[in-house]
């Protein structure tokens, strides 16, 4: 069972360092949050296979914690980032932004 | 019946080394692939299989029904909300110009321009400057 513990959370955890990698590089907004969506199915992962290795009901509800929070976050920011743009599309369309050179 | 119990807890943890698994590819997908579209379809393999893996690793190793049930519902929320945030993602990544298009085979937004095609970054400066 020790082994199994080691080599699960060996994975998880390189999982977990690449997807760092990612959100520290990505060269732009959303590679960030589509590194940090993944970084938190990751982390939620690693709380149910540890919670299954040792057998350890209390830390399920923090899963679904866990899970509600990745999707509102990553759903908010790609509509902060979607608003941005409509709005900027706006400024666009007004006609004294139309009749500058 | 202990029989039983050793066969149950052998699938448990198949299922959980699975899932581990596909969190191991979702990161080195995430590190390799090109863009913001190939970056998302590494990263929800980890989202909805190696979520459902792991949540039936769990509720077989887990004793009780109030924790199969919870896993449950993270699976079933799990599978809900990863399209609909991967649709918001992938809307405003095309819009954006975070798409290598040139990767593309199939472009069928191509010739439907948006609102903003001379927007080509994140950022409100990335716009086209007042002069």
């Amino acid at each position: 069972m020790t082994v199994v513990a080691v080599i699960a959370h060996a994975l998880l955890g390189g999982g977990a360092l690449l997807a760092l990698v990612r959100l520290a590089r990505g060269p732009s907004l959303l590679d960030r949050v589509v590194a940090t969506d993944t970084l938190l199915v990751i982390i939620s992962a690693s709380l149910a296979v540890y919670a299954s290795l040792a057998r350890d009901a209390t830390l399920v509800p923090v899963l679904v914690v866990v899970s509600l929070l990745a999707f509102v976050g990553s759903v908010s920011v790609a509509r902060y980032v979607g608003g941005m743009q409509l709005r900027s599309a706006d400024e666009q369309a007004t006609p004294d932004r139309e009749a500058r050179p | 019946m202990s029989v039983l119990i050793a066969v149950a807890d052998v699938v448990a943890i198949g299922c959980l080394l699975a899932g581990a698994f596909l969190c191991l590819t979702a990161g080195v997908g995430l590190v390799r692939f090109p863009d913001v579209l190939s970056r998302m379809h590494a990263g929800t393999k980890p989202q909805v299989l190696g979520t459902l893996l792991v949540m039936i690793g769990g509720a077989i190793r887990l004793y009780g029904l109030a924790a199969a049930w919870m896993l449950l519902l993270v699976a079933l929320f799990q599978l809900l909300t990863a399209p609909v945030s991967a649709h918001m993602i992938s809307r405003v990544a095309y819009r954006r110009r975070h798409v290598r298009r040139d990767l593309l085979l199939v472009d069928e937004l191509r010739d439907a321009e948006g609102p903003d095609s001379d927007y080509r970054g994140d950022e409100p400066a990335d716009g086209p400057q007042p002069t």
